[in-house]
């Protein structure tokens, strides 16, 4: 490849080649590869999914009614939202309404995959990119419980609290066995954090990997287990009763008290620890607020969700904000069609599949998947032994989606600054406090940090909606309203003989669209777009990149060989590669054998 | 259980340069002098089994089924029980530091961690439908597996192939013990299996120094010996002849049986009916949903979901629908049938032969190892113009 321009971007591959596989603290498997100046800065980026497991072609011929349960397990780690944006596509195409409840407990299962979700990937996915966990041993006990009592009223901050943590970590690390944090990147002159700061980070690091567990009892209880909790097209499975003698075998108010519970204290934990930890961690990585933007200042997608009000997916009836920014236009919200055929399409330019015609995009009602597994002509290595990808040829499992052609970022970065210039006061306010907070302009939300603050305030958001729709649920039972499930089109005798839908979701990183074709009663057809296929995925026919790709342009690295750098960047997308990975159509029973050009 | 120390005099390593070992791993944590004592200590005393976690294909539930258990805490368990040094969903290290944990656990722990898989591999297009670090999956997974102590199978995507391996399986995905054969194996299957299932396991394994009993099919008796039915709190609605018939009826709002919707408890053996899931809150009968059988092989391709099972042998299909009109007559003979059926079962859970697990009593002799160089690591890095 010679250097060549796209959406602003100089991408030059002629520099030194860093490969970072596997990408560690992600969902799933993703491959890095970069190229770097003599300044060790980065001049081009290859993102490549590593794992394909063709479960579309799996859920060809099945019971619509079914889907929801193989698509679940598409991912553990956003369990539940690609479950909903199925029973949402087959109740659209069945034109099934769900009750007002139903709508509610989805909402709140959602809420609570938001708070749950952000908080892990915060915590255990992204955190050691910014604290150093051997540092935390020269910590002083009082002066992080003053600096933890400085930035939060949350109630363990003692001394005797740091001391006891410090105590621990320093027996786990004298040990010798350091277990996850063995050769993490402890040291490295990019990691900023003074020890104080780095010790509370620890402890917080521990409390929220007790805390999340309680997060997904709202799962459990309407849905029985998490993950992967049940759902049910139509409704919810989960009868209520609050008053009669088989209350106990329902949703009573025992079981409604412990949702209250877990919603207060995820509150609480978001508010009390993940906020004030992201802003106290974002104030020494100042740099941060400046790297890592690629497309985030220019192209913005989100489907929005939450509906406040029951079968309506419409903007006015979603919480979150839809619409698309491009170009960089942001006084300029475009709606979005999910069934428009010229809208959403998927390109396989680059992919290991195969068109026929691999320059025209395909809309998802209409997408095919024929792997094609060819390593172009200067990858380095052999067929089973990859060293280096060509990113020239086809080099990802991942389709590229573009939205009018145009390569969009999604995730909660995307949701807030669309709903900013919405003028949406809940989205508004709280970037406006933390822009404030931290003395930066609004291009600094265009940024890694940016992403990562985003998410931190989002979980509070989620929390609150968890409440509303809790609020809403008590309501309607106040008012005589019990009924979970609408079974009047349950029996497929009632189905019309073809029928087609679309199923989404923003599932906590963006996003989620679920495409479906019914043929007599069995699936036809079935096609997912998935937030980590818009941001991971490689270059199109155009030769534009990915959010990926383009976040990593221009980044300085201390150590190339130790990719510090590349990770804070593709964690704050928050990337998920079972997701964006599984894609196949439903003629996609032939597999072409391995070719090496 | 020989600790670390004795495992690398086992392998012939000097105690100078065991000490040599202690003092680079101070260095390299940044460490003083002052602690390379202590260091050589712990690991001359108690060493907590390594264990290498890999992904095949998978969705990763397994891994946060886990952290979710309550009892233990996944905290105590990765920072007290074992020593989770690699497990790329949650490890700090990432691409070539990741990578050089794993040789290092082969070179220095030969025959003594144990692997635990999540997701399997596939086997089609040269098993490049899932390639982490450039190489195969399947690969990976047999060059980890040579020199471990046991391997643990986590959920259905080990045990059986789940979801991905589901008709027509386009990618051949593959369980566990039909690529690894020589290796003690267990299978806790469940998509995912319960959090705290799967600690106890590791619990167990790392407190006995055995493999649990197993069944015939490979999976620990004590959560898998019984079926979903059969410790139902819903059994007695069963019984009794009171069954949902559609969703949010009469039935679904007194907590009636499910088996007429759906319910695959007869026929799947686990544990949430008893355990139930996260910290004891629900599980999903009690919820309102049938159970799906996810513990169960090839629960993808039974059928829906939805469907009344039709062959479960003791032939309650016949039976259900009577029941509800006439219900003292039929329940003495459903009765009859179950304990017939778990007599049945029971005879052909062969007991299976515990290998032990505590490697003195293996007889693989380690070839001598080069003192380990954990540093080095973070040096390797791979590169190309």
């Amino acid at each position: 490849m010679a250097a060549y321009q796209t959406q602003g971007f100089n991408l030059d591959n002629s520099g030194r080649r860093v490969v970072v596989d596997p990408v560690t603290r992600i969902e799933g498997h993703l491959r890095c590869e970069v190229n770097i100046d003599s300044n060790n800065v980065i001049t081009n980026a290859v993102s490549t999914g590593t794992m394909w497991r063709g479960l579309e072609v799996i859920l060809n011929g099945r019971d619509p009614r079914d889907a929801w349960a193989f698509v679940e397990r598409i991912c553990g780690v956003c369990t539940g939202t690609h479950a909903l944006s199925s029973v949402r596509a087959v109740e659209d195409a069945l034109k099934i309404q769900i009750p007002d409840n139903a709508n509610r407990i989805r909402n709140l299962m959602q809420g609570a995959l938001y708070a749950h979700d952000h908080l892990v990937h915060f915590y255990h996915l992204h955190a050691l990119d910014w604290v150093d966990v051997v540092s935390a041993l020269k910590a002083d006990p009082k002066m992080t419980s003053e600096l933890a009592q400085s930035i939060s009223s949350w109630p363990n901050s003692s001394p005797g609290y740091f001391r006891d943590l410090q105590s621990r970590l320093k027996r786990f690390v004298e040990s010798g066995q350091l277990g996850p944090f063995r050769n993490g990147y402890w040291g490295h002159p990019a990691m900023k954090l003074p020890p104080e700061a780095n010790l509370m980070a620890v402890a917080h690091y521990l409390e929220a990997l007790d805390f999340q567990k309680e997060i997904v009892k709202v799962h459990t209880i309407f849905g029985g287990k998490n993950p992967h909790p049940n759902w049910l097209v139509g409704g919810m499975p989960c009868a209520i009763n609050i008053d009669d003698a088989g209350a106990v075998g329902a949703i009573n108010m025992e079981r409604l008290n412990l949702v209250k519970q877990v919603i207060d204290q995820t509150r609480a934990f978001c508010e009390q620890v993940y906020v004030p930890d992201v802003l106290a961690i974002a104030r020494f990585y100042p740099e941060w607020f400046k790297l890592g933007g690629g497309i985030a200042s220019q192209n913005l997608l989100s489907y929005g969700d939450f509906p406040d009000i029951a079968n309506d997916y419409s903007e006015k009836s979603l919480r979150l904000p839809r619409g698309a920014i491009i170009n960089g236009k942001f006084e300029e919200i475009h709606p979005v069609d999910l069934y428009h055929p010229e809208e959403i399409q998927e390109f396989v330019t680059h992919s290991w599949y195969s068109y026929g015609d691999d320059s025209k995009g395909l809309h998802p009602f209409d997408g095919i998947t024929q792997p094609s597994f060819v390593l172009g002509p200067n990858h380095k290595g052999s067929k089973t032994k990859i060293e280096s990808l060509d990113e020239s040829a086809k080099y990802s499992w991942i389709k590229s989606p573009r939205w009018k052609g145009h390569a969009m970022e999604v995730g909660p970065l995307a949701r807030y600054l669309i709903g900013y210039h919405q003028n949406k006061p809940e989205f508004k306010e709280p970037i406006d406090q933390l822009l404030s907070q931290l003395n930066a302009p609004k291009e600094a939300l265009f940024s890694t940090l940016g992403r990562t603050a985003a998410r931190a305030i989002e979980s509070v958001w989620a929390a609150q909606e968890m409440q509303r729709n809790y609020d809403a649920l008590i309501s309607n039972l106040k008012n005589g309203d019990t009924a979970t499930a609408n079974v009047e089109k349950w029996d497929p005798a009632t189905w019309p003989k073809q029928a087609q839908g679309v199923g989404f979701t923003e599932a906590p990183r963006g996003a989620l669209g679920h495409w479906l074709k019914i043929d007599d009663t069995k699936i036809a057809s079935y096609q997912c777009v998935v937030p980590t296929t818009w941001n991971a995925g490689p270059r199109d026919a155009k030769g534009q990149i990915g959010a990926y790709e383009a976040s990593l342009m221009g980044t300085p690295m201390a150590r190339p060989d130790e990719p510090l750098e590349i990770l804070r960047t593709l964690h704050s997308f928050d990337p998920c590669l079972a997701c964006s990975t599984h894609v196949i159509g439903e003629d996609g029973g032939e597999l072409v054998s391995v070719q090496v050009r | 259980m020989e600790t670390f120390y004795q495992a690398m005099r086992r392998q012939g390593v000097t105690r100078r340069s065991f000490l040599k070992f202690c003092s680079l791993t101070a260095t390299s944590l940044g460490l003083g002098s002052a602690f390379v004592p202590r260091i050589a200590h712990a690991l001359e005393t108690k060493p907590r089994v390594p264990v290498i976690w890999l992904h095949g294909l998978e969705c990763t539930c397994c891994t946060e089924s886990f952290i979710r258990s309550a009892h233990p805490l996944a905290k105590d368990a990765i920072l007290s029980l074992i020593s989770l040094d690699y497990d790329d969903t949650i490890m700090a290290a990432a691409g070539h530091q990741a990578e050089a944990i794993l040789d290092d656990i082969i070179k220095t722990h030969k025959g003594n961690y144990i692997v635990a898989v999540e997701g399997n591999p596939p086997l089609n297009e040269d098993g490049m439908y899932c390639f982490p670090g450039g190489e195969p999956f399947v690969e990976k997974l047999k060059r980890v597996s040579a020199d471990a102590k046991a391997l643990i199978a986590w959920g259905s995507c080990a045990s059986w192939g789940c979801v991905q391996a589901a008709k027509p399986n386009p990618t051949r995905a593959t369980p566990i013990h039909q690529v690894i054969t020589d290796k003690p194996l267990i299978k806790v299957p469940g998509c995912p299996p319960i959090p705290e299932v799967m600690a106890a396991v590791i619990t167990y394994m790392v407190t006995f120094d055995r493999l649990p009993e197993l069944d015939r099919q490979g999976r620990p008796k004590m959560f898998y010996g019984q079926r979903i039915h059969d410790k139902c709190y819903r059994r007695g609605h069963f019984d009794a002849g009171q069954f949902v018939e559609q969703w949010d009826d009469e039935g679904a709002r007194n907590g009636w049986c499910l088996y007429k919707v759906g319910c695959k408890g007869p026929t799947t053996y686990n544990a949430c009916s008893t355990v139930r899931w996260n910290g004891g809150v629900s599980w999903p009968v009690q919820s309102g949903h049938g159970c799906i059988g996810c513990s169960e092989d090839g629960f993808w391709d039974k059928g829906s979901f939805y469907d009344r099972l039709s062959r479960v042998p003791f032939g309650i299909e016949a039976n259900a629908d009577q029941i509800g009109l006439t219900v003292a007559g039929v329940v003495g003979a459903g009765i009859a049938a179950h304990t017939a059926l778990s007599a049945i079962k029971s005879t052909v859970l062969k007991k299976q032969d515990l290998k032990p697990l505590d490697p003195a009593t293996k007889t693989d002799a380690a070839e001598p190892a080069a003192p380990p160089q954990p540093d080095e690591a973070n040096k390797t890095t791979e590169e190309q113009k």
